[in-house]
């Protein structure tokens, strides 16, 4: 595998159903003269998984016989929600994480759906949920509380 | 000490300490929603001193990194505003702070965000989206306990009269140039949260700082004591 594919492979500390270049925040993959240099962007400036995702980049590229690496962190542009693909949105939405609005500022107040049973009645309880990229909502309908990719 | 050192200096010590503050609520918040968000927002404060202080060792140009900076500096060469360093007091107080603090980090991050150092510019960028995260929280529970029940408007009404004096040297100095100038967009936006919450501004008057020049209060000394205790007792110590 190329190095690109290894690294586009590690998965998400805190959302482990994606992987980083599905949350947007793998920035770029470059090999020269067999040294491999990763760079990826925080989704939070505190963002505490950031330690755990360069040593599983550096784990990955390892196991797949890339040694000299160096993982660098890019701050600008800043991350923002729009990064997140498609299928990255559609595979959220299907843990039963509410993916963020496209390109919502964070006065916007847009509609968001259960990601259980649909219903468009839901509540926020919190903005700040168990990590810094995600807030706790419930859905009246149904009652189940979920979590919310918070647009940023 | 450099300029460029002093004011990047100032904007990580900042949000060091606010973030130190703010961790003491972790497991004490009047309710679990609200005990993950200080402490998320104190995160957002780490995730942007930790920027700003390894920046500042850069430009100081003597090899200190992040950690050197947070944990063997004493009292005297901390460089924050002395708001932030204020005991926690009550929750009134608390939402108080990070009021007066977040709306001030916004603005201070915007104008950062657009200009000459890219490097700062860079996190700034990032910590602006952060910062209109915490000031919408502050603003939403100082509505809430401003216009709530007689007992929790007298309480934010107190510490908003108590803290406001050390607003002033927020906007004081040249930190960051012109800070002066961004006093009356803050004004602006704190009077509106303040009428919405039915609580009076409180008028000008004294003014102590220091904070700047590294004269700071006792209070900051205890602070310290507890964030550094670990990392003196056992230098480079991990986990």
């Amino acid at each position: 595998m190329s190095a690109r594919e290894l690294v586009a492979a590690v998965r998400d500390p805190e959302l482990p159903l994606v992987t980083i270049e599905e949350l947007g925040i793998l920035r770029g993959v470059a090999e020269r003269d067999g040294r491999v240099t990763v760079r990826i962007t925080p989704t939070y400036s505190g963002c505490p998984a950031m330690d755990a995702i360069r040593a599983d980049i550096e784990a990955a590229l390892d196991a797949g016989g890339y040694h000299d690496i160096e993982v660098d962190t890019d701050l600008a542009e800043a991350w923002t929600t729009d990064w997140i693909t498609d299928e990255g949105l559609a595979k959220l939405a299907a843990a039963g994480v509410a993916p963020p609005a496209r390109g919502a500022a964070v006065t916007l107040t847009l509609t968001v759906r259960c990601p259980r049973c649909g219903s468009p009645d839901t509540e926020e309880l919190s903005r700040f949920g168990a990590t810094a990229c995600k807030a706790l909502r419930r859905c009246r309908a149904c009652r189940e509380p979920f979590e919310r990719v918070k647009a940023i | 000490m450099s300029k460029d050192f002093a004011r990047v200096l100032a904007l990580g010590d900042d949000a060091l300490i606010a973030a130190q503050r703010l961790a003491e609520w972790c497991s004490r918040a009047p309710e679990m929603e609200e005990d993950i968000a200080l402490a998320n927002i104190a995160l957002d404060q780490l995730g942007a001193a930790r920027l700003f202080l390894t920046y500042a060792g850069e430009l100081e140009g003597r090899g200190r990194d992040e950690d050197d900076l947070a944990y063997l500096r004493d009292d005297g060469e901390f460089r924050n505003a002395l708001l932030v360093e204020l005991d926690n007091g009550d929750f009134a107080v608390t939402i108080g702070k990070l009021l007066f603090l977040a709306i001030y980090q916004r603005l201070a991050y915007q104008r950062l965000s657009a200009g000459p150092d890219a490097r700062l510019a860079g996190i700034a960028a990032k910590a602006r989206k952060e910062s209109a995260y915490h000031a919408e929280h502050a603003a939403l529970w100082t509505v809430r306990l401003g216009d709530g029940t007689d007992e929790s408007h007298r309480r934010m009404q107190a510490a908003v009269d108590a803290l406001w004096p050390y607003t002033h040297e927020l906007f004081e100095g040249d930190v960051d140039g012109n800070l002066v100038a961004l006093r009356e967009p803050w004004l602006a936006e704190i009077t509106a949260v303040l009428d919405e919450a039915t609580l009076t501004r409180p008028a000008d008057g004294w003014a102590p700082s220091g904070g700047r020049r590294g004269v700071h209060t006792e209070e900051l000394s205890k602070l310290l004591a507890e964030m550094q205790v670990l990392h003196r007792a056992h230098p480079g110590a991990t986990w």
